[in-house]
């Protein structure tokens, strides 16, 4: 039976190449605009850290003195170094690490290479655990290295391929700045999406957060180490007061640095909430901090959808793209519906002969569904050339663009679904054809 | 032409008829949105950034010794102004469509409770404002004095300073801002003249409005501020005095490293500033004509199909005496019909879509000239698109009435 339904539904697209044509292009245009948007968005808004997400909070106190002019309903995005260390050093989390982002001049010693300017990302040795940093060669610091300031660097794939050519690096020696440290690690080629360790800002970037996908830093060194080497590099999220030597910001009246805890349990997040609050409630009582009831303690996926990372113009692409298809949809009912009533005469005559209604439905359904076949293989290949584009744009996450098997089953999945949504309509009019009527017209 | 027939016809061909003008309504309202945001998106590309773009060319440097930066700033102000097609060269810390900003939260009220607005502050030395050519309205450009040195990396204690008049406008209404006060963590500022513009870095960045809530402070540069610089050169000269400037940088300052992706000529700045706009300009665009394409296709499809089916009641209402023109205007008339019907449900559509559109973006409401501009052009590719079906049936010949089918 489904062998001769789709040998009629063959032949009546045969029938009619140009209304098929147009039909199956509706539909590949759709497809093509949704998809390629949709895998984008899918692509930006996904999960960089599956299975350990929920587990993962960034750590927030209002660090603003009493009636300070920055302070808002919400804490900073970052954290003064007095509370960033005093929160740290607690250890009350089971993992925690620091992040601060500088840039700094790197130079390698023994390569002729002229030095260049780059990213530092200052973490503590928990960053490489908590957020399974793949490793190529060597490993991350110790814990010790973080207390006794030792002169370590872990290095990403890129600087290293760039710098050595890819080969093994470690235990060679980096000049950052005027300091020279030791490689003892090198990243796989590693690339979160979005860079998630340090997103913040998000609610004052009107929807210009492309730059949340740029790729992780160059160069990664213990965070007090960090702060010796690169003294008067680093850059405040915001002050209340001017700091009295630029980039130096250790005791300056400025937020600049990011907390990250891991807490295996709701209980542990219930105690580390306390944790959070009493110390604040403390340094309020010290007269350090104005605001002690203004903490908050996120997981990494409320931080980020918080941030709203997603890029506004991303968003607006997809709807466009979505209302597109709608209009596709419409378009090919339209053309269905034109196409089996224009052979309500066939159809009489197949009714007459013996065929149920539904046998009918499921007739012109199976036609609806070849064209959504089609469709969605046409689309398909669209979308390949709609991510080419993206691919093109200059746009951080635009080396990210590219279609998974996910996507690739979904292209197909939407198109016979939305073929198939088309059809219905249609159908139900075909196979409401009364035999006898169309027979005395023929 | 009697509407009544054709709104006959129409009642039995209920369902086609509710699709195509359902597909016109959403087609009409992604359309009057998408136009809006394109001519937004062009106008906010269109700010005037108040400097003359063509003759200044930004050059920021890393990678230097902090307690050597006037002994750098001296260096690379005289090596620039000595290349061949400068005609000069100054500290300045950032230019309008440069990534590097400064933005803070000023306050006019002394004791500096809450920050009244987000301002960037443009820090330069003389030869920087001279070179950027803004335009004054009222008071006085800096004296000699007005420039002084900066504290705490941050700026003069007390600064006499430029502000635009649409800083001004927000700070103090309608008053007159000469002479007017403000503070920023403690610092002190002091109008002595208003420009007409001065776009902020990143006008696109801090909201609707505030792309031009820009100060330019006078500061003598000394230690504090170093590493970046204009230079200004005639239009036509200026592309080869960059390059050659940028080869000439490891010769003055061996121990910098030039940042390609923040240097560049004003005007390319600003070009790659606005690059995703334009990119969303033409995805716009594209989605636009695409959507018209389908709609126009759509209409001849179901067109041709009710040609085809009412051959026969065209024959016979040409043998008993209608004319040819009398089968154009009817099925022209019936897809002026259908087409108004979806421009009706399109324009509340349009306006839940503007609603939506004007929560999440920053939009404004849709202008009614959308809507008109929209109509129009839906009501003349539905004419476009019926007409060669419709033309179809006016060459039914009457014949055909006196054939069974």
């Amino acid at each position: 039976m489904m062998g001769y339904y789709m040998d009629l539904a063959l032949r009546s697209l045969r029938h009619n190449k140009v209304l098929t044509a147009l039909m199956v292009l509706a539909i590949a245009v759709g497809i093509g605009a949704s998809m390629t948007t949709l895998t984008v968005m899918h692509l930006l808004s996904g999960n960089p850290l599956p299975g350990k997400s929920d587990s993962i909070f960034y750590a927030q106190i209002d660090a603003n003195p009493p009636l300070s002019p920055s302070h808002h309903n919400e804490p900073p995005d970052m954290l003064d170094y007095q509370s960033a260390v005093d929160l740290w050093s607690a250890h009350k989390a089971d993992r925690q690490t620091l992040v601060v982002e500088s840039p700094v001049k790197i130079a390698a010693q023994d390569v002729q290479q002229p030095p260049s300017m780059g990213m530092l990302l200052s973490p503590t040795a928990d960053f490489f655990t908590m957020f399974n940093v793949p490793f190529q060669y060597g490993g991350p610091w110790s814990a010790d290295d973080d207390t006794h300031r030792s002169r370590v660097a872990v290095i990403s794939a890129d600087l290293n391929d760039k710098l050595y050519g890819g080969a093994n690096s470690v235990g060679r020696v980096l000049r950052l700045h005027d300091a020279d440290v030791r490689i003892v690690g090198v990243l796989k080629p590693w690339r979160p999406t979005p860079q998630f360790y340090y997103v913040v800002g998000g609610r004052f970037s009107h929807g210009q957060t492309a730059d949340y996908y740029a790729k992780p830093q160059d160069v990664f060194t213990p965070f007090f180490t960090s702060l010796q080497i690169n003294d008067g590099n680093f850059e405040q999220f915001n002050c209340w007061e001017a700091p009295k030597v630029a980039g130096h910001l250790v005791g300056a009246g400025c937020v600049w640095i990011g907390l990250w805890v891991e807490l295996g349990s709701a209980a542990k997040v219930a105690s580390y909430r306390n944790f959070l609050a009493d110390y604040a409630a403390q340094q309020k009582a010290a007269g350090r901090i104005g605001y002690a009831d203004n903490t908050r303690l996120r997981n990494l996926m409320d931080w980020l959808a918080f941030n709203q990372v997603v890029p506004s113009d991303v968003r607006l692409q997809t709807w466009l793209a979505l209302s597109f298809l709608l209009i596709c949809l419409c378009n090919t009912v339209g053309l269905l519906l034109v196409k089996f009533l224009r052979r309500g005469g066939e159809i009489g005559i197949r009714r007459a002969l013996g065929a149920s209604r539904k046998q009918i439905f499921m007739q012109c359904l199976f036609e609806a569904g070849a064209i959504g076949v089609l469709g969605g293989t046409c689309g398909w290949l669209l979308t390949l050339l709609g991510l080419q584009w993206v691919r093109a744009q200059p746009v951080a996450y635009a080396d990210l663009a590219h279609m998974d098997l996910v996507m690739f089953g979904s292209t197909f999945l939407l198109a016979v679904l939305v073929s198939l949504l088309a059809g219905t309509l249609p159908a139900l009019h075909a196979s409401r054809i009364a035999p006898a009527l169309q027979l005395k017209t023929l | 032409m009697q509407i009544g027939p054709i709104l006959t016809a129409l009642r039995r061909h209920r369902v086609a008829t509710f699709l195509i003008a359902l597909e016109i309504a959403l087609a009409c309202a992604v359309l009057c949105n998408a136009c809006f945001l394109i001519v937004n998106r062009i106008e906010s590309m269109r700010i005037t950034s108040g400097v003359d773009e063509k003759a200044l060319a930004y050059i920021a440097v890393d990678g230097y010794a902090p307690e050597h930066a006037g002994d750098l700033n001296a260096r690379m102000v005289a090596g620039l102004s000595a290349l061949p097609g400068v005609k000069a060269a100054g500290v300045l810390n950032t230019v309008p469509f440069s990534p590097r900003q400064f933005i803070n939260g000023v306050t006019t009220d002394p004791a500096g409770q809450h920050y009244d607005h987000i301002a960037n502050m443009y820090n330069g030395d003389a030869a920087s404002l001279r070179m950027l050519g803004v335009r004054l309205l009222a008071g006085r450009m800096p004296t000699q004095d007005d420039y002084r040195p900066i504290e705490n990396n941050f700026e003069p204690k007390e600064s006499m300073v430029l502000v635009t008049r649409s800083l001004a406008d927000a700070l103090w209404s309608r008053e007159d801002p000469l002479g007017k006060e403000f503070w920023c963590v403690g610092f002190h500022f002091r109008v002595i003249g208003i420009i007409d513009h001065l776009a902020i870095p990143q006008p696109e960045g801090r909201g609707a409005g505030t792309e031009e809530f820009s100060v330019f402070v006078p500061v003598k540069p000394e230690n504090q501020l170093a590493g970046t610089y204009v230079i200004q050169a005639a239009p036509q000269d200026l592309p080869r005095v960059f390059r050659e400037a940028v080869l000439a940088i490891p010769r003055i300052a061996p121990e910098v490293v030039f940042d390609h992706e923040d240097s560049g000529l004003v005007s390319d700045l600003r070009e790659r500033y606005f690059r995703s706009d334009r990119s969303m300009i033409g995805i716009l665009s594209g989605v636009i004509l695409a959507l018209m394409l389908v709609t126009a296709l759509g209409i001849v499809g179901l067109a041709s199909f009710w040609v085809q089916q009412r051959r026969r009641q065209i024959g016979i209402r040409r043998a008993i005496g209608a004319t040819r023109a009398d089968i154009l205007r009817y099925f022209q008339t019936e897809n002026f019909l259908i087409v108004t019907l979806g421009i009706l449900i399109g324009v509340l559509l349009a306006y839940a879509l503007n609603i939506v559109l004007m929560k999440v973006y920053e939009v404004t409401h849709l202008p009614v000239a959308y809507l008109l501009a929209s109509a129009m052009v839906l009501w003349a590719l539905g004419q476009l698109a019926v007409l060669g079906p419709a033309l179809r049936a006016a060459a039914v010949p009457p014949v055909v009435a006196t054939r069974s089918a």
